[in-house]
């Protein structure tokens, strides 16, 4: 059910922009709008998100394309948060060091971290620039939500809003 | 808008909310309150300088030069876990920007909307299922987002803590996540010290080592039996899982060993805050300088020196209408957003040049 409340602003739905990398985005784009993709806690607290497809992003992205993405990013960060034999292994060694070996150690989870972000950096030029968005790594939000801006293209903002404000049609 | 932007680099720590203390350039968090902290150094650092300087001479000649030795190691250790539990961030979560807090309003709205006018709506809850059992949400006015299961918000520090435990005064911060397991090492090893020291030394700092003793061995032993069960100091006290209405805990594995070994040898969590990172402060004066960080008028309780300090009661708890003229009101935000204060923190492309500047820090 699609409620549309005063402040929405029609993005452009015939033409979504054309953007060939992330410096033309930054360049010739202008922010829209903002999604922001929520945790899942179904399965305890442990870091995953919600791979429902928003309906912000529907004229803008595959479906398959965005849920491969995020169940990406759930593996990462699934692999990160393991309880098993090498963080036990990882725990211990640090606790005997009275932790004073993580000044000189990278711990598991910032290696996985610096992957995420690798990752998510490929995504954005591969994938999501193209087609005029942008993802942002959640640890930048807390690890919270996964934000996704949605830019349009600056020429063809003219009819629709050049306001920066976050309007946004309700999900269903 | 303003023709010229001033703007420098400042590191994020500086313009973080809340009411902590940073150190060493951001290094060091605390809270603001750290008289008991500095007792609880004075404390042990002179029971056993008081150890050492008189008993270690005799121990080491008479019974063997390995006891001075073993009590020398074990100071250290709990002194390293004193500091790690007082220094780090407890796992602070980052407050809402603008534009996640407007998204969450509207998506309450929404879900408000069936409320027929002149009633009051419902609190601001969530309701997720873990582990078949449904576990309420609770929303943070001051922090503005949906707190995560088993955080919880400090009063004191002013900020959502996940995995909140307590406020400890005696090692001048929050309890959470990220240094629980510290702090749990720290009351251990500070048992065994003063079990040691007691054992090795009846006749002379006897006073001071009983009472200590027992405190800390039975401090220890609780949070021993919180571990056991996978619960948190702040959930033991509101009864959370106490086992009426068949309310069971869903974080537990049912097994004590597989609780243990999660608390103290699970993964090591990083922070979120990224208190070193560099932003870019606009120091334009022709911008209004109103920061949605420092117009909080969050009702503050008053400070307490009891050992233990549960969680506040949100405002939500007493107030459950949103008009209510203890919150802040909508309106302040949104007079607020068009101005967009914080354009350097929200727009992804300052963040990939403070990630870059944050490589080059490091």
């Amino acid at each position: 059910m699609n409620m549309g409340n005063a402040l929405y602003l029609p993005t452009c739905l015939c033409d979504p922009p054309q953007f060939h990398n992330l410096q033309e985005l930054r360049h010739s784009a202008s922010l829209a709008n903002k999604v922001f993709i929520q945790r899942d806690y179904s399965e305890g607290t442990t870091c995953r998100f919600q791979t429902k497809f928003p309906s912000e992003l529907e004229s803008r992205i595959e479906k398959t394309l965005f849920e491969d993405t995020v169940k990406t990013l759930n593996n990462y960060y699934a692999e990160a948060e393991k309880i098993g034999g090498q963080s036990y292994l990882e725990g211990c060694l640090a606790c005997t060091t009275a932790y004073l070996i993580f000044l000189c150690m990278e711990t598991r989870y910032e290696k996985v971290l610096k992957k995420i972000a690798k990752y998510i950096q490929e995504q954005n030029e591969k994938i999501y620039a193209p087609r005029g968005l942008l993802i942002t790594d959640p640890i930048e939000r807390g690890m919270r939500v996964i934000e996704i801006s949605i830019y349009e293209d600056r020429s063809s903002s003219g009819s629709s809003s050049g306001s920066s404000s976050v309007s946004s049609s309700t999900a269903r | 808008m303003s023709a010229v932007m001033i703007t420098r680099k400042v590191r994020k720590w500086e313009k973080l909310p809340g009411k902590n203390t940073f150190c060493c350039d951001g290094r060091v968090m605390m809270a603001r309150q750290k008289g008991v902290f500095y007792l609880t150094m004075f404390l042990i650092i002179g029971t056993c300088s008081l150890f050492f300087a008189f008993e270690c001479p005799y121990l080491a000649v008479h019974l063997s030069p390995a006891i001075p030795v073993f009590a020398a190691l074990l100071f250290l250790f709990v002194m390293a876990m004193l500091l790690r539990t007082s220094f780090s961030d407890p796992g602070v979560l980052p407050r809402a920007l603008p534009e996640e807090a407007s998204f969450i309003e509207m998506e309450i709205e929404a879900a408000n909307v069936n409320v027929p006018a002149g009633q009051r709506p419902p609190p601001r809850i969530r309701n997720v299922q873990i582990n078949n059992q449904i576990v309420k949400l609770k929303y943070c006015y001051t922090c503005k987002i949906f707190r995560p299961p088993r955080a919880s918000h400090c009063s004191i520090c002013d900020n959502c803590v996940d995995r909140f435990d307590h406020h400890c005064p005696w090692v001048g911060n929050c309890v959470g996540k990220r240094n629980y397991r510290y702090f749990y090492l720290f009351t251990m090893s500070l048992s065994l010290l003063t079990i040691y020291i007691f054992t090795f030394d009846i006749v002379h700092v006897l006073l001071v080592c009983f009472f200590t003793l027992w405190s800390v061995v039975g401090l220890t032993g609780f949070h021993t039996y919180l571990i056991s069960l996978n619960q948190t100091t702040n959930e033991d006290i509101k009864g959370s899982w106490s086992g009426k209405n068949r309310v069971q805990n869903p974080y537990s594995h049912k097994n004590i060993i597989k609780n243990c070994c999660e608390v103290l040898c699970g993964p090591t969590y990083p922070s979120v805050l990224d208190r070193r990172g560099l932003m870019l402060e606009d120091i334009s004066p022709s911008v209004t300088p109103a920061a949605p960080s420092s117009s909080n008028p969050t009702p503050q309780t008053t400070k307490t020196t009891a050992p233990l300090i549960p969680n506040e009661h949100t405002p939500d708890d007493t107030h459950k209408s949103i008009a209510a003229s203890a919150e802040e009101s909508p309106s302040p935000r949104e007079e607020r957003s068009p101005v967009s204060k914080v354009p350097p923190l929200a727009s992804p492309e300052t963040d990939a040049e403070t990630s870059l500047a944050k490589d080059k820090a490091h």
